[in-house]
């Protein structure tokens, strides 16, 4: 167990800036995910924790150890890999026990301590195997083994789970959890899924083209995202975005989003910066599920929830809530909805929207105002 | 696989049963055509010298007799000395033995070290080793001879080894490194996690898992080296000389009459060895051509 820290960090290629400068902090026993598309460098950073990239500047401490020139072998980190990377010439027991041969540990110690960590992961049976014999999920446990056997003082995955199939990625994902929550060890994990962020961190760090676009707990991440890509990074069906201006109407601060009925979005608790974008053009970020089908009696107790009517374009039911394209004033905008509400497409119907639950973005910058 | 199927012409109708017979006599022809100078071979070494006189060229041999191939043995005679072709034969193992197994060690570690530790200008010294296999073996006799001069090794069979050595890496080389593109990185890179050296990962996990390829390798090199003339003749004075500059040396021998059943038995003791590395490890040999071309 321990801390990460990693202070300032640089990549680069020849001419080409592949990290813009990362600065993250890990607490002991901490679950960070490093979240972004392909290509925007999480990684790379994986691998320079890990010692399998140089850093170009900056520096990593794995528990207040600068660990910039020492070798992996000696940054007491365990890494999984996407591919697994299983040593196909060899049984699973031997996969498991490599590093340990590596040490030098002496074999009974070394049979023991395969022995406990099958026993964890519930693969002692395929012990004599080799790679190759075992189905996806299996080869996704022996890859852990091979990671805890270590005993390392923290955790890399690179998207352990991309390779498995729907099923076997939703259980992986409680496992690795489970095992989060029963350990605690730091973990550094990589992945483009945001289901996977949202679950299993307790810190994201949201990357895009180097750079570090927030770094938050997935709640935080979610309900107030740094900016406009971030918030559309995260979610799904993804955050509503629509353009207004911010205005007043009497005392309330608010979004105008056209002249017609629903014109005035009123702002709940205003951001305090507010103020000074009075009458300059705005984005309005709603998530789908801060727009309901209005009820009164919810709406008469909560202050936050504006009325609005609303033309339903489109219904897709998923079972649990149906999601509902509605046309808000001109903006196409989509509404979660509960499949009891009973609403038809190509008519009219009444929603409200939770502005306590709006954020607000610069539409220039795209920052959060 | 379907599309393979149907492109093969059906086999009803006359005319296809023709066209498919047609097919089979041409395949025939042709595998006559390469088997017929080795039974030629086979069938002059056992024959005796009046049969060969007066019998036909393609006749099977009425008395069956291995007195040409012990005479080729240890008795004909290679120039002045007439201890037969055992000697050289003997010599060849010598050189072909260290020479195919140095190359193929180095081949591996080099595609080793240009897959999975790519430094800086790997791809350029890639290309130069590839021109190596692209160099025809006469330009380098020049160089080679004086390399081995300065070395005090020329005429004898270390410095055969090394001009084989030397010559086989482009070959070995590019053998290896295509192979090892096919590996996964990321199993050096979990092997470097678990404290395993450059060496350790060479030979616990990428030899483990090169066994088509070495044979291929293995194959390739033994069969180069075990019937190059050129290097053999130019580099290896008098005794050291390799099998096959012996037998031109016998057969070129013309002392009295031309003893055709020895020189065939003679040309198939050079021979043997590699024919009987083909038919150990052919199969071997194709498969490991046409791996990683297909998944698994």
């Amino acid at each position: 167990m321990a801390t990460l820290s990693i202070n300032n960090v640089r990549k680069q290629y020849g001419s080409v800036e592949v990290l813009k400068g990362i600065d993250l902090d890990l607490t002991d026993g901490e679950f960070l995910v490093l979240l972004g598309p392909s290509g925007c460098g999480k990684s790379t950073l994986l691998n320079m924790i890990a010692g399998l990239e140089t850093i170009s500047a900056g520096e990593i401490r794995i528990d207040q150890r600068v660990v910039n020139e020492v070798h992996p072998k000696d940054r007491d980190i365990a890494m999984v890999f996407q591919s697994y990377a299983l040593y196909p010439n060899m049984t699973v027991a031997r996969n498991i026990g490599f590093s340990l041969e590596m040490r030098g540990q002496a074999k009974p110690e070394r049979e023991g301590a395969v022995r406990r960590v099958a026993r964890l992961l519930q693969i002692e049976h395929l012990l004599d195997r080799k790679p190759a014999q075992l189905s996806g999920g299996q080869r996704q446990r022996v890859a852990m083994g091979r990671a805890l056997v270590r005993d390392p003082k923290v955790f890399l995955f690179d998207e352990p789970l991309s390779n498995l199939d729907a099923k076997l990625r939703v259980d992986m994902r409680t496992e690795i959890k489970k095992l989060h929550q029963r350990l605690g060890t730091t973990v550094v994990y990589v992945t483009h899924d945001q289901i996977e962020a949202m679950t299993l961190a307790s810190r994201i760090a949201i990357m895009k083209e180097g750079v570090v676009q927030q770094f938050a707990p997935p709640q935080e991440v979610y309900e107030r995202p740094a900016n406009m890509y971030v918030a559309s990074f995260i979610g799904s069906p993804t955050m509503n975005f629509v353009r207004g201006t911010l205005s007043a109407e009497g005392d309330r601060l608010g979004v105008s989003i056209g002249r017609e009925r629903n014109g005035f979005l009123p702002l709940f608790q205003a951001p305090e910066q507010a103020g000074s974008w009075l009458g300059q053009e705005v984005i309005l970020g709603i998530r789908p599920e801060a727009i309901t089908c209005y009820d009164p009696a919810i709406a008469a107790g909560n202050p936050a929830l504006v009325k609005v009517a609303c033309g339903v374009n489109v219904l897709e039911p998923t079972g649990a809530d149906t999601i509902t394209y509605v046309e808000l004033n001109g903006h196409e905008v989509v509404a979660r909805i509960k499949p009891s509400d009973r609403v038809a497409e190509g008519g009219t119907a009444d929603f409200m929207i939770d502005m306590a639950r709006a954020n607000l973005f610069d539409p220039k910058t795209e920052q959060r105002i | 696989m379907s599309s393979l199927t149907s492109a093969l012409p059906p086999a009803q109708g006359t005319g296809a049963r023709i066209a498919r017979w047609s097919l089979y006599l041409i395949l025939l022809l042709f595998a006559a055509y390469y088997l017929l100078p080795l039974l030629l071979m086979i069938a002059t070494s056992f024959k005796s010298p009046e049969e060969i006189r007066t019998g036909s060229l393609l006749s099977l041999p009425r008395d069956f007799s291995l007195d040409a191939w012990s005479y080729a043995w240890n008795r004909a005679c290679i120039g002045a000395d007439c201890r037969g072709m055992a000697p050289y034969f003997l010599n060849s193992l010598v050189i072909v033995g260290p020479a195919v197994i140095i190359s193929t060690f180095f081949g591996a570690l080099n595609g080793y070290a240009l897959t999975k530790w790519r430094f800086r200008g790997a791809n350029i010294v890639f290309g130069m080793i590839l021109f190596g296999s692209f160099l025809p073996s006469q330009v380098i006799l020049l160089p080679m001879a004086q390399t081995l001069g300065f070395l005090g090794l020329a005429g004898s069979a270390g410095g055969l080894i090394l001009v084989h050595v030397v010559y086989g890496l482009a070959f070995t080389t590019l053998f290896f490194r295509n192979y090892y593109v096919s590996i996964p990185d990321d199993l050096v890179k979990a092997a470097t996690i678990d404290g395993a050296s450059f060496f350790q990962i060479f030979t616990k996990i990428m030899l483990p898992l090169s066994l088509p390829i070495l044979v291929v390798t293995i194959i390739w090199q033994f069969t180069q080296i075990w019937n190059d003339f050129l290097f053999g003749a130019s580099f290896a004075a008098g005794g050291a000389q390799p099998v096959t500059v012996a037998l031109n040396n016998l057969v070129n021998t013309t002392t009295g009459v031309k003893q055709y059943n020895v020189d065939m038995a003679a040309a198939m003791i050079a021979g043997l060895p590699t024919l009987v590395v083909y038919v150990l490890a052919g199969k071997y040999f194709i498969r490991g051509l046409t791996a990683g071309s297909v998944k698994g």
